[in-house]
């Protein structure tokens, strides 16, 4: 198999929730089922969950995270959606 | 990736919905497995209608499950099979189905193919039709591999093969892997459990405690290889295998048998673990207000296992394997990796234990081929 060029999870580009998946709340959060992949990513808060509807209401992740957390917790959800694009839950717009 | 207890605690406790749905279509089936979990052969009359069918899939998408495990008997045979399944993925309720493979022709395989958000596991019991024919019946074998062709034919994709983990399969598991690999298919293992029918064979074809350590490592070095959370007994043994790793029966999983019956899980069919009827008040009524899936989403009573390190790994195991070979649910897994299970199995070896009910199993004998 061919490596793929390694993709980043660019913060500052406008994201959105993959029309390939299906959000259920939960009282730990969410679920994320992707259709195509078949597979299932736990979304461990709330305030994850918040996040990844209203993405698309934004210009960029980081607005979209600054309008959800705290400075201090903005990195960290910087990473929680760089591991949501790499399990192909968010997709570009 | 470890697994994650936190988060596995909060399993425990249950779902909004289930994550894992098995729902059983009919217990009609054309074979006649020895290891049936549903002694399946006869079609029960009173099965839910095609009307009846299509709501209870309504209801389930408004639930937001993700997708079914349809299972049987042998669901093709239903004659509204495909309206079913069609019904479903067009409100993106993707369908796994289980099926021994004698229906896949190549008009069938085309239809199937066409299908989106659909995953086919066909089952064998051997890498060979002598070894898989034992479990299900001459002739089954070649059937089954008639179906891959014809699905391959059809480029449906990649499909599954399920094998259950028996005494005699186990000692196949790189033939099985070769064969996937020749369809380009995944290979899914499961556990040999002693429901239906399976109650009269476990004895003589569930795994050796040695063969399971064998399976065990072999499964750590294929994360690839599907086993639908199966074998997290063997977790025991040291790191966790793929998957939750947990009894998700009426946390995250149960069965919806063909009448309508729900129970926790596909490997309890029996009035102790049946929570309602979906013909009552629907499927989301049973899942959140049964009594019985209250009391199994309380914290379990780790029993005998609670003075042993490795309970945080295995959680003592399998409901429905303890239940069926006349275990308490507090004692070990009756395949505890370390014998605990075989050592009260032993001192219990008079006891009786319970029949699984209901039984749609043929009443003509049916021929099955000489071992």
């Amino acid at each position: 198999m061919v490596q793929s060029a390694v993709r980043v999870f660019d913060s500052s580009a406008p994201w959105k929730l993959s029309g390939q998946v299906s959000l259920r709340d939960e009282a730990f959060g969410a679920l994320a089922y992707h259709h195509g992949t078949r597979r299932l990513v736990f979304l461990k808060s709330r305030e994850l969950v918040a996040l990844v509807r209203n993405l698309e209401e934004f210009e960029s992740a980081d607005e979209a995270i600054d309008a959800v957390v705290v400075p201090a917790q903005h990195q960290r959800y910087v990473e929680a959606l760089s591991s949501l694009f790499s399990s192909e839950i968010l997709s570009g717009r | 990736m470890g697994a994650d207890f936190s988060l596995r605690n909060r399993f425990e406790r249950g779902l909004a919905a289930p994550i894992c749905l098995t729902w059983e279509l009919t217990y009609a089936c054309n074979l006649a497995c020895t290891h049936c979990l549903s002694s399946s052969g006869r079609r029960d009359p009173m099965e839910l209608s095609t009307k009846e069918a299509k709501d209870l899939i309504d209801e389930i998408a408004a639930m937001q499950i993700f997708y079914i495990n349809i299972g049987g008997g042998e669901p093709m045979i239903r004659r509204d099979f495909f309206e079913l399944i069609e019904h479903a993925v067009r409100q993106k309720v993707g369908v796994k189905f289980s099926t021994n493979g004698t229906r896949i022709d190549e008009e069938a395989a085309e239809r199937l193919a066409a299908i989106d958000y659909l995953d086919i596991q066909i089952s064998i019991d051997g890498a060979d039709a002598a070894t898989s024919d034992r479990i299900r019946g001459a002739g089954s074998y070649d059937q089954a591999r008639r179906a891959m062709d014809n699905l391959k034919a059809a480029n449906f994709g990649q499909f599954k093969i399920s094998v259950v983990m028996t005494r005699e399969s186990i000692e196949q598991l790189d033939e099985f892997e070769a064969l996937a690999a020749s369809y380009g298919a995944e290979l899914r293992l499961t556990r040999l459990r002693p429901s239906g029918r399976g109650v009269d064979v476990w004895e003589s074809l569930h795994p050796t405690r040695e063969q399971n350590r064998r399976l065990y490592q072999w499964l750590l070095d294929r994360p690839n290889v599907l086993t639908g959370d199966s074998f997290f007994h063997l977790s025991a043994l040291g790191d966790p295998l793929e998957g939750l790793n947990l009894c998700g029966a009426g946390r995250v999983v149960c069965l919806i048998d063909p009448v309508g019956e729900v129970y926790a899980c596909p490997f309890v069919i029996h009035d102790e673990f049946k929570a309602g009827n979906v013909r009552d008040a629907g499927f989301a009524d049973v899942w959140t207000t049964s009594n019985l899936f209250q009391s199994l989403r309380e914290p379990g009573n780790p029993g005998a296992c609670g003075s042993c390190g490795s309970y945080d790994a295995c959680r003592g195991g399998c409901m429905a394997a303890k239940f069926f070979t006349g275990l308490e649910l507090t004692d070990p897994d009756p395949e505890c990796v370390f014998g605990h299970g075989e050592a009260v199995l032993e001192k219990k070896r008079l006891t009786i234990r319970p029949t699984p009910s209901p039984d749609h199993s043929k009443r003509v004998p049916v021929a099955i081929t000489s071992r």
